[in-house]
């Protein structure tokens, strides 16, 4: 190959674009650093539900709140949306058009949107059970944990609709792949937080 | 609706009472009456700055040549005008709670307790997060692309929200002054005493989300840099190419990006126990302060290190210059620092060695604290053994950079015996404790950036400071210290608790005579550096040095015009071996025009920056004081601006190769036409900027 | 620390000074060497040599880093042994038993419940001058330090939890005892005494207490959190059983209440 070498696996910055590959890989290297600092934030957060796990105060615990199945359920869900992305994150990189592209765009979307929706149900079912935040250590831990997480996906879905507005009226420009490719790692790693979630929150909470 | 809801729906919590002049005519007493003058002194301030920014026609140049600009030189200065700032008013607040000090044994004083905590945690939060961070940021800014070849850091957008962020900050901080009142629980705002029930008013949120908007502006700067100096290093500039003020500007980006998420947790997690009533600093319902201190300084402790390691950086680059030789140890420096980087994370604890931890674990941190000490020992030693056999100049820098070492050395005792827990039991939360850290972050901080700030500004600007002014800043710095801090580990070690508003120990007296003696020479010093800079100003004409090497120095910043152009170099550089400059100097290739000059894109203006940080700001204000509809509009607009620039496409523009060409060469006949002066003449006008080499060696 | 007088100061103090004497061979050669490079290099000394290049040397750097190791291992010794043997929750060697005082940080004042007579006092710390002092320490209101800087260290007193700490006195005497953590406007008045008294002024020292009358109990507690400075000590002849373990329960139940350890 004589032209410039793909500095990343999901980039395909030929020689017509107009961003030089090792502009795009900055910017990409620049979101992994921002990503493994949000890491730690959420390493925080996992300690000090650990810390709380037993600060109860008298106020619903872990074993009467935590249901297993609609916890499965999410899980299932945001897996599934990892796997859209990723096959959009295909579409974008062999496809010659954008259909392919939007329409995985558009399942990601609504996944997060469905998951985002089974999650507030959850919080509303153990807000009408009497497990507010306001009542224990325990309680705001987990609500400071797992919202974060939650928004954390909302936010990625408000992305995603601004990048299928920008896909509509930009085109597939170098700087709208870059942003493709900086949702995705976003994405990917929401997933990762969320096994974590799972497994610590739900699994821990549910299984002891 | 009634009008009260209706009052707070508009209006939330704020009122009347909220505004210090109020507040003084109510209640007419000294310590009333100085916060009104302090909010008098920001309003007056702020329409005085209005009225000369509209009576010179400013605003035009201000918006077009500085706040919108995304030139990293730039973002340095102003980053560094917010430290001028700042610096300025939390050292008056210093000297006023000396002057309580003094005057309160067994005396009212002039300070009430109330104002008295407002005047230490608006003290420590400035001192820290608006003049030291910006400070260093903006060394950092201006400095590192320059030394490493670079047209620009890696991301200049995100710079600029960065800075303007950071200035959102420390602007709530000032607004403070004047509407509301700020936090009484000292810098590190500990829990349950900043919680609602002990506070409910206003001043912890002012301090939570001033700190937030500086820490998430850290953050980004830290990310910036970092990718900055891994992936923007000019060809041949490998890791160990780079002078040491890029290794320490490295670490402590790392060390920003690991250490401001516990930060911004700890500062969150307390807005959620004051706002939405979460218990996780509470006394009750299971709330646990002590995560809240074990979050605290796990940013805390690197924090120290952020802040001192750039000073070291400083020093490294100013005795080497100034000894006209190479950095001893050169490699067991920038390994040094590395190690201290990851110490830094390891020794949190000894904060708290009292709150009942076992023998072991308390024993444990002591030790990893002693152990930072080694590579701190072994960076003394290798400044000191810079001058060796080199050929020393006094200038300014210079002088703060030997202050330093015999200053910085005492702070690092008092740090081994506070790092034995026993001692530590004595001494903690005394102001042997105060004296302690200032005795580190004044020479080791603030003396780094004065002296980084002397020894840089003739590249910013073009012309050199006044060296008098500079010798007679030394003189009042220096002494200032040694005599507003040495009282204080004797005042401590006879058991003064830090944050008293009065005393009852006429014992005390003398002491704190002599502490609010050395913090008027303090306040001198910060004075004479103004006087310098208008004196260096208004005289200009006389110490221009456009060839761009006024201190025969080593690095690439020296090797462009001053001030630089506006994309640094006019060609890429291309270097092989440490100390570039220097040797292209020592090969006679230094000031030889290019082959064949490109085009060069640099980063458009970009108004996201300070629509971004005013946003911010605001939002923090609505949050500060429950006015709703203006935090969820504000927050809005944080992200309108980001949203909306990433449609945009036309971001860059195009200096056309004949402008570069030009330019350059009109440099390099300045070069041509100047004669080069030795180094004994280098604080004299003859000093335009071209150094005379040196032979490259001398026998005794 | 400058005027010690009881066992715990005094072995601190001695620590103290033997820290400071290793320190100065540590700052001895720094003061001595930069100055003295600075002045004998300098530019106007033309009979110094110049060796610009020169930038490295292997003994020199040994020079530089295994010494201050070498301190570094023999403090961390000392470190290591003394943070042992004066761990504040170590009782301290005496013929006779401790006597055992809980204490309540409020604001902006001290409170002091001797289980064993019981009695209780605000802002007056008194006990047998011969006798070491066990003190168990929890918070009714935000975290304080409690500090008697010439007898021992200091320790925090946090809500919902207990720290302990152990003094004791050489002799009879009154010294100054002070909460060093700032919490709030009435934090410079919060002094309180401590009394070592012979056997003699603590019996009368208890008798007076008990002829004052006043019986702390949960009403006379919720009176004392009060956020208020309390200048002169106040004496209560009873305190209602069982109070200080109620005050550490009003702030959760369910964790906390063994917080610390036990010394082995």
């Amino acid at each position: 190959m004589s032209g410039p070498q793909l500095q990343h696996a999901g980039l395909n910055l030929l020689d017509t674009d107009e961003m030089e590959p090792a502009e795009a890989a900055l910017g990409l290297y620049g979101f992994w650093i921002f990503l493994m600092s949000d890491a730690i934030l959420f390493a925080l957060l996992f300690a000090i539900y650990g810390t709380q796990l037993t600060a109860t105060a008298g106020a619903p615990g872990p074993a009467a709140e935590f249901k297993l199945g609609p916890a499965f359920i999410e899980t299932l869900i945001l897996l599934t949306s990892s796997l859209t992305f990723g096959l959009a994150s295909i579409a974008l990189k062999y496809d010659r058009g954008r259909t392919g592209l939007v329409a995985w765009l558009l399942v990601t979307l609504v996944l997060g949107i469905v998951f985002l929706g089974f999650e507030l149900d959850d919080f509303r079912t153990m807000f009408s059970d009497g497990a507010t935040p306001d009542r224990s250590g325990f309680l705001s831990a987990f609500f400071a944990l797992v919202p974060t997480h939650g928004l954390h996906v909302a936010a990625g879905c408000i992305w995603i609709m601004v990048m299928l507005v920008q896909v509509a009226v930009l085109g597939l420009d170098a700087r709208v792949k870059l942003n493709l490719l900086k949702l995705g790692l976003f994405w990917h790693f929401l997933d990762i937080i969320w096994i974590a979630i799972f497994t610590v929150v739900y699994l821990q909470g549910t299984l002891t | 609706m009634n009008d009260d809801s209706l009052r707070f729906l508009l209006f939330g919590r704020l009122n009347a009472q909220a505004f210090p002049f109020v507040r003084a005519w109510q209640n007419p007493n000294i310590s009333e009456l100085i916060g009104a003058l302090a909010g008098a002194l920001v309003v007056v301030g702020a329409l005085a700055l209005v009225a000369l920014l509209t009576w010179k026609r400013w605003w035009r140049p201000l918006f077009r040549d500085w706040l919108t600009s995304l030139d990293h030189k730039k973002i340095g200065i102003m980053y560094i005008v917010i430290a001028g700032v700042m610096l300025s008013r939390a050292l008056v607040e210093a000297v006023l709670m000396r002057a309580q000090q003094s005057l309160a044994v067994d005396a009212p004083g002039i300070v009430a307790p109330e104002h008295f905590a407002q005047l230490f945690s608006t003290h420590g939060t400035i001192m820290i997060f608006f003049m030291a961070m910006p400070f260093l940021t903006g060394l950092i800014n201006y400095v590192v692309p320059l030394q490493i070849g670079a047209r620009d850091v890696a991301f200049p957008l995100l710079n600029s929200i960065s800075l303007m962020l950071t200035a959102g900050g420390a602007s709530l901080v000032m607004i403070s002054l004047a509407v509301g009142e700020f936090s009484t629980g000292g810098w590190s705002g500990y829990p349950p005493y900043t919680g609602k029930v002990f506070q409910p008013g206003v001043g912890p949120d002012y301090w939570i989300w001033a700190i937030t908007l500086s820490s998430l502006g850290t953050t980004f700067s830290g990310i910036n840099f970092v990718a900055t100096i891994y992936k923007k290093r000019c060809p041949g500039m490998h890791l160990t190419c780079m002078p040491l003020f890029c290794w320490t500007a490295l670490c402590t980006s790392i060390l920003m990006i690991f250490a401001m998420p516990p930060l911004t947790l700890a500062t969150a997690l307390l807005a959620l126990d004051r706002y939405l009533d979460f218990h996780f600093f509470t006394n009750d319902l299971g709330g646990n302060m002590m995560n809240y201190v074990n979050l605290f300084w796990l940013f805390g402790h690197p924090e120290v290190y952020i802040l001192i390691l750039p000073a070291f950086g400083v020093y490294s680059e100013v005795i080497s210059a100034f000894s006209s030789k190479e950095l001893y140890g050169y490699k067991s420096l920038a390994a040094a620092t590395m190690v201290i980087g990851v110490l830094s994370f390891t020794v949190w604890l000894h904060h708290f060695f009292t709150m009942g931890q076992s023998a072991d674990v308390n024993a444990f941190f002591g030790v990893a604290t002693m152990t930072i000490a080694i590579p701190t020992g072994v960076k003394i030693y290798d400044w000191i053994w810079t001058m060796f056999r080199g050929e020393v100049r006094f200038t300014a820098p210079m002088l703060f950079s030997l202050a330093f070492i015999v200053t910085f050395v005492l702070g690092g005792l008092s740090g081994i015996l506070l790092a034995i827990p026993p001692i530590d039991f004595v001494v903690h939360n005394t102001v042997f404790l105060v004296a302690h850290f200032h005795n580190v972050l004044i020479p080791g901080l603030l003396y780094g950036m004065i002296a980084g700030y002397m020894y840089w500004f003739p590249k910013a600007f073009g012309f050199r400071l006044s060296e008098v002014w500079g010798r007679i800043a030394f003189g009042f710095w220096v002494s200032g210290f040694y005599l507003a801090f040495m009282p204080l580990y004797v005042l401590g070690l006879g058991g003064m608790a830090r944050r008293s508003q009065a005393l009852f120990e006429p014992d005390y007296r003398p002491w704190l005579l002599i502490a609010i003696v050395g913090a008027f020479l303090l306040l001198a010093g910060l004075v004479s550096l103004f006087v310098q800079l208008w004196v260096s100003v208004r005289d200009r004409e006389a110490s221009r040095v456009p060839v761009g090497d006024p201190w025969d120095a080593r690095s690439l910043e020296w090797s462009v015009s001053a001030p630089p152009p506006e994309y640094n170099f006019a060609i890429i550089p291309q270097v092989d071996r440490l100390d570039p400059f220097y040797w292209l100097k020592e090969r006679k290739e230094a000031y030889r025009p290019a082959r064949r000059y490109d085009a060069i894109v640099m980063p458009r203006n970009s108004w996201v920056g300070p629509l971004v940080g005013l946003a911010g700001a605001v939002c923090a204000f609505g949050l500060v004081w429950h006015i709703w509809w203006l935090t969820i509009l504000a927050f809005v607009g944080v992200w309108a601006p980001v949203v909306a620039r990433s449609f945009v496409r036309d971001v860059h523009r195009t200096i056309p190769a004949s402008e570069v060409e030009a330019t350059d060469r009109r440099w390099l006949d300045c070069a041509q036409a100047t004669r080069p002066v030795p180094r004994e003449l280098e604080t004299e006008p003859a000093n335009l900027g071209l150094a005379r080499p040196f032979p490259a060696q001398v026998p005794a | 620390m400058l005027g010690a007088a009881g066992p715990v100061a005094e072995q601190t103090r001695s620590l103290f000074l033997l820290v400071c004497t290793i320190l100065l061979f540590v700052a001895a050669p720094v003061l001595l060497l930069t100055p003295i490079f600075a002045w004998h290099y300098r530019l106007s000394n033309t009979k110094s040599a110049y060796r610009p290049q020169w930038g490295f040397n292997w003994p020199l750097e040994g020079f530089i880093w295994i010494p201050p190791a070498i301190i570094v291992v023999v403090l961390a010794v000392f470190l290591w042994r003394d943070t042992h043997r004066l761990d504040p929750y170590k009782p301290l060697a005496s013929p006779y038993p401790p006597v055992e005082v809980q204490v309540v940080a409020l604001d902006w004042k001290w409170l002091f419940i001797y289980p064993d007579e019981g009695v209780a006092s605000v802002n007056e710390l008194a006990f047998p001058a011969d006798r070491p002092v066990h003190l168990s320490l929890t918070s009714g209101t935000v975290m304080q330090s409690f500090f008697v800087p010439q007898l021992a260290g200091q320790i925090y007193a946090m809500a919902g939890m207990t720290t302990q700490h152990n003094l004791a006195a050489n002799k009879p005497g009154r010294f100054r005892g002070e909460n060093t953590q700032f919490n709030g406007t009435g934090f410079q008045n919060q002094k309180f005494s401590v009394l070592a008294q012979s056997t003699d002024d603590h019996a009368t020292w208890l008798s007076r207490a008990r002829a004052s009358g006043r019986t702390l109990d949960q009403g006379a507690y919720t009176a004392l959190t009060a956020r208020s400075t309390q200048t002169e000590p106040i004496l209560f002849g009873a305190v209602s059983p069982g109070l200080f373990h109620a005050i550490l329960a009003q702030n959760d139940p369910a964790m906390h209440v063994a917080h610390g350890h036990r010394p082995k």
